[in-house]
């Protein structure tokens, strides 16, 4: 039994605009252990698909189990004994840390939410600080004495106070320096291998969840178009829109960079009020035709590695053709 | 709690002209605090010639009113009265401000379009007339027209506390505190309220010194409390001797100048010191 | 030469807390028509060059005290601000981050380009509007005239940075300075608009400063590079010598720790630099990278000079200038 799954997930928001349909019948699933990438632009609806499992934001459709129990109406006393077990590390690692809270007050926040003693809040916060490698008088100093490297282990180290199943991590590197980015996507590896913890990991940056997923999933406009295991949907991307994300990724190797044919989308992201009809992406897409805007198009498995993908027709071949075209130059 | 007191201060004490508020705030209290030893009897009695102008007699070193009473007693006792109601119109507006903000600011939606109405329903009604109704239908007392007075000034703390709260409640470390399975109203006390608080202050200081003035303005159009001596009393009933004896007003009216004016340089002063922004220069 | 050439550029910080040094001797050379890429992380003094060459400095506290910029024979560190006005906008123009906030929200698009043509070009009038019509067809934006009328919150963050660049090439500059140009933007209007970059400097022939923290954009953009560190340049040289052999260990953590398309992957252990970049107040004497650096050495308490290891392709650090053995051993 997967740890968590969800089905057809849907979340609306009410705008002066309409009706926002914000993530749209979007289902998956992570195993323990397991790191789920999401990769999407802003806008896509990722983060609010996080928020959504982490029950931030109100469920509009669909069902959300968390080890099998159904989690998606809980409330009250019963939400709170889930709570522990999905945690969060956010994005921006200055405004997710209270900056009137010294750090061990921080860390220790929800063991004291969950009950513990004063004494063993103390000894727990003092083996989380040592696990994320901050200086043992951390606990008493405010989190605005840190670097921001720094302050995203104090982060790491409240997801994990509780010692939960699922941490959804939201965008946790992309505040932070090339550098310091390593460091944190290291630990949180060690940490999953130590563990066994399974992460949603969301992120615009391809580079940076291909270096931590094991199975990927790609937003536009609040659906899901292509999702699979890790490797296949990168090296042999089914989806157009997965193939234009990772031609414009700007790739840290000047040679390559030069040789290889990029793809570069026209236009920008409509709005998610007003979305187009049939396949979302096909206002930017530069293989759609009459049928695309008619018929919506359902996830489906791809030719070949078996990922899923919404599409009406068949790139895997063309697009596979024109990424060996470019390897193999450089090779 | 924030970053240290001691910190704090020496922030505070960077601006000189805080510092001379706050020493001008303290003489003041000193003041009031000694009257009961320095003139142990009721200021109200009448103890001297009429109309004596100050530095002439070492027994009345600020003069005699209209009618022989002692303007150094008055002033001194004064003191306390007028630091009493400042301070607690201050508190009592700071206590509905904040309460009625942060609901608006924290639930939003149709709590927040109510609230917002009744506080612009207190902000067209002109402060003073709203006062002197109140004070001349429940009595001129001490109470009520602390009561009064923080009952007209809190709407500006209100919405200060609003704007405070709809900026604070999206921040990240509310959204990780209500993802551990905090509740609403520990989140509201323990971590949102905190940071809101800073520049509250620094309104609350500056409410003391409005409180300040309208004690002095009931008391001066002779509202106020005929048992309490009052520094705005004493200006009120100087007021017909104006062109013989205008020391009787002009005595009361600058130590109420030079208490606004400390009140809301220490005001400046907080604001330097709690806005982070200014912290590193 | 023309272009942009920067001579031992040094800029203080003068603070409460005493003179810090935010950039010392920073030298550069950017050709017309050809691509600088200044790559460092927050803090290494690549915004506070790029703010020294445009005479923007925020003085106080930062003020240059030393060095020359020489754009086209005429040194900008020396000019008087009324005539730096004349050049800024004119000959050089900048680009910043944040597309959104760079533009004034209360004037239009024509306005605000219309502005720069009247203020440096004279044009006024019909002219001026049909030139601001030319730039935004120039930049990509589509249905030009229509959009001229419209207030910068109605156009998305990539559409705010193409307006940038059409006010920023108005008028033909020489140098362009580019300060992280796409951080704020998704990958597929980041393409988009380096793309456009690349096009307009092919058709104009100005000299680009790209300042970046992305390796991949230095890839994609760059012809040199100049690798900050701590308010000095540590490596500078050809986009592909750098990449291909980097001399400088910080140049190298930098690559190592940038998960690279093809090369990295899910359980590959990035190579990650330990500990962070040092605050300007509490820099160590001799080479700042010093505490973190896997090589250092007794050489390192001295402050190592930028010498030439290949043609063009220079590093300052010890242990790279090929005798670290012997500096080893005096410095043991």
């Amino acid at each position: 039994m997967p740890l968590l799954q969800a089905h057809s997930l849907g979340v609306h928001f009410a705008t002066p605009r309409g009706l926002l349909r914000a993530v749209a019948g979007v289902s998956l699933a992570i195993e323990a252990g397991e790191t789920l990438g999401l990769v999407g632009e802003s806008g896509c609806g990722k983060s609010t698909l996080g928020r959504a499992i982490m029950r931030l934001v109100p469920i509009a459709e669909g069902t959300l189990l968390l080890e099998g129990q159904d989690i998606t109406r809980l409330e009250g006393a019963s939400l709170k004994q889930v709570r522990p077990k999905v945690q969060m590390v956010f994005q921006d690692p200055v405004s997710s840390l209270n900056p009137r809270r010294r750090v061990g007050s921080l860390v220790g926040q929800p063991l004291s939410v969950a009950g513990w003693s004063r004494r063993d809040i103390a000894d727990r916060v003092a083996e989380l600080l040592a696990q994320v490698s901050l200086p043992r008088d951390a606990a008493e100093r405010f989190p605005h004495e840190f670097s921001g490297g720094q302050r995203q282990r104090i982060g790491i180290a409240r997801a994990l106070a509780l010692s939960p199943k699922l941490v959804i991590c939201d965008e946790p590197v992309s505040a932070l320096d090339v550098s310091v980015r390593a460091q944190v996507i290291n630990l949180l590896k060690d940490f999953q291998d130590r563990l066994g913890v399974g992460y949603l990991f969301i992120s615009h940056d391809l580079s940076v969840v291909e270096n931590v997923a094991d199975r990927l999933m790609v937003m536009y406009l609040g659906r899901v178009v292509e999702q699979g295991a890790a490797e296949a949907v990168l090296r042999r991307p089914a989806h157009p829109y997965t193939h234009a994300l990772l031609s414009a990724a700007p790739v840290a190797n000047p040679r390559l960079a030069r040789a290889r044919q990029r793809v570069v989308l026209q236009g920008e992201l409509p709005s998610p009020v007003n979305p187009p009809s049939g396949c979302p992406f096909r206002t930017r897409c530069p293989f759609a035709e009459a049928r695309c805007a008619a018929e919506v198009p359902l996830l489906r498995p791809a030719p070949g590695d078996g990922q899923l993908v919404a599409c009406h027709f068949d790139f895997t071949e063309r697009f596979a053709a024109a990424a060996d075209a470019a390897t193999g130059v450089s090779a | 709690m924030a970053g240290g007191t001691p910190g704090l201060f020496r922030r505070f004490a960077r601006n000189r002209a805080a510092l001379l508020g706050l020493v001008i705030l303290l003489v003041v209290v000193g003041l009031a605090l000694a009257a009961p030893t320095l003139y142990p009897r009721n200021p109200l009695r009448i103890v001297g010639p009429a109309e004596l102008w100050p530095l002439q007699d070492p027994r009345f070193p600020l003069g005699t009113d209209s009618i022989g009473r002692n303007i150094a007693a008055i002033i001194a006792h004064g003191a306390r009265a007028t630091l009493l109601i400042g301070i607690f119109a201050s508190l009592t507006a700071t206590l509905i401000g904040v309460t009625i903000g942060a609901a608006a600011g924290w639930f939003g939606g149709w709590v927040d379009e109510l609230l917002m109405r009744l506080t612009e329903m207190f902000q067209v009604v002109p402060g003073l007339v709203f006062v002197l109704t109140i004070v001349s239908i429940l009595g001129g007392t001490v109470e009520n027209i602390t009561i009064a007075v923080g009952v007209v000034s809190w709407t500006g703390i209100a919405r200060l506390t609003r704007a405070e709260f709809l900026t604070l409640r999206d921040r990240e470390f509310v959204q990780a505190c209500r993802a551990m399975g905090m509740p609403d109203w520990r989140i509201v006390l323990a971590e949102v309220l905190p940071n809101a608080l800073p520049p509250v202050i620094v309104l609350s200081s500056l409410a003391v010194a409005s409180a300040i003035l309208f004690e002095s303005a009931v008391s001066f159009l002779g509202l106020g409390d005929p048992q309490v001596a009052s520094w705005g009393r004493l200006v009120g009933e100087g007021r017909t001797l104006i062109r013989s004896s205008w020391y009787i007003s002009a005595v009361p009216g600058v130590a109420i100048m030079l208490m606004v004016l400390a009140l809301n340089l220490i005001g400046d002063g907080l604001n330097d010191a709690l806005n982070p922004k200014l912290r590193n220069r | 030469m023309s272009g942009l050439e920067v001579r031992g550029l040094s800029v203080a910080l003068f603070t409460r807390a005493g003179v810090l040094p935010a950039l010392s001797g920073v030298s550069l050379r950017v050709p017309p028509g050809r691509t600088l890429a200044l790559v460092g992380e927050s803090g290494c003094g690549k915004s506070m060059t790029a703010l020294a060459i445009m005479r923007l400095l925020p003085e106080p506290p930062a003020r240059i005290v030393a060095g020359q910029v020489m754009l086209d024979g005429v040194d900008l560190a020396a000019l008087p601000e009324r005539r730096m006005l004349a050049v800024r906008g004119k000959a050089v123009s900048m680009i910043f981050q944040d597309p959104m906030s760079s533009l004034n929200p209360v004037a239009t698009v024509g306005e605000q380009i219309v502005e720069v043509l009247r203020r440096h070009e004279g044009l006024g009038g019909r002219a001026a509007r049909q030139r601001a019509v030319e730039l935004l067809e120039l930049v990509g934006i589509p249905d030009a005239a229509a959009r001229l009328d419209e207030y910068p919150h109605r156009l998305s963050g990539g559409m705010c940075q193409r307006v940038m660049i059409a006010i920023a090439i108005a008028c033909r500059p020489a140098l362009l300075v580019a300060d992280e140009p796409t951080t704020a933007l998704d990958v597929t209007v980041q393409a988009q608009i380096l793309e456009l970059l690349q096009r307009l400097q092919a058709e104009t022939g100005m000299a680009l400063l790209l300042i970046t923290h992305d390796l991949g954009v230095v890839a994609e953009m760059a012809d040199e590079v100049a690798v900050m560190y701590a308010g000095r340049i540590v490596e500078q040289g050809p986009v592909d010598a750098v990449f291909d052999a980097p001399l400088h260990p910080y140049t190298r953590g930098l690559i190592g720790a940038t998960p690279s398309g093809g090369t990295a992957g899910r359980h590959a252990r990035l190579a990650d630099i330990p500990g962070s970049v040092p605050g300007l107040a509490e820099l160590p004497a001799g080479c700042a990278f010093a505490p973190r650096c896997p090589l250092a050495f007794g050489a390192c308490g001295a402050q190592p000079a930028l010498l030439a290891q290949a043609p063009g392709h220079v590093v300052a650090c010890f242990a790279a200038e090929g005798v670290p053995a012997d500096a080893a051993a005096a410095g043991a």
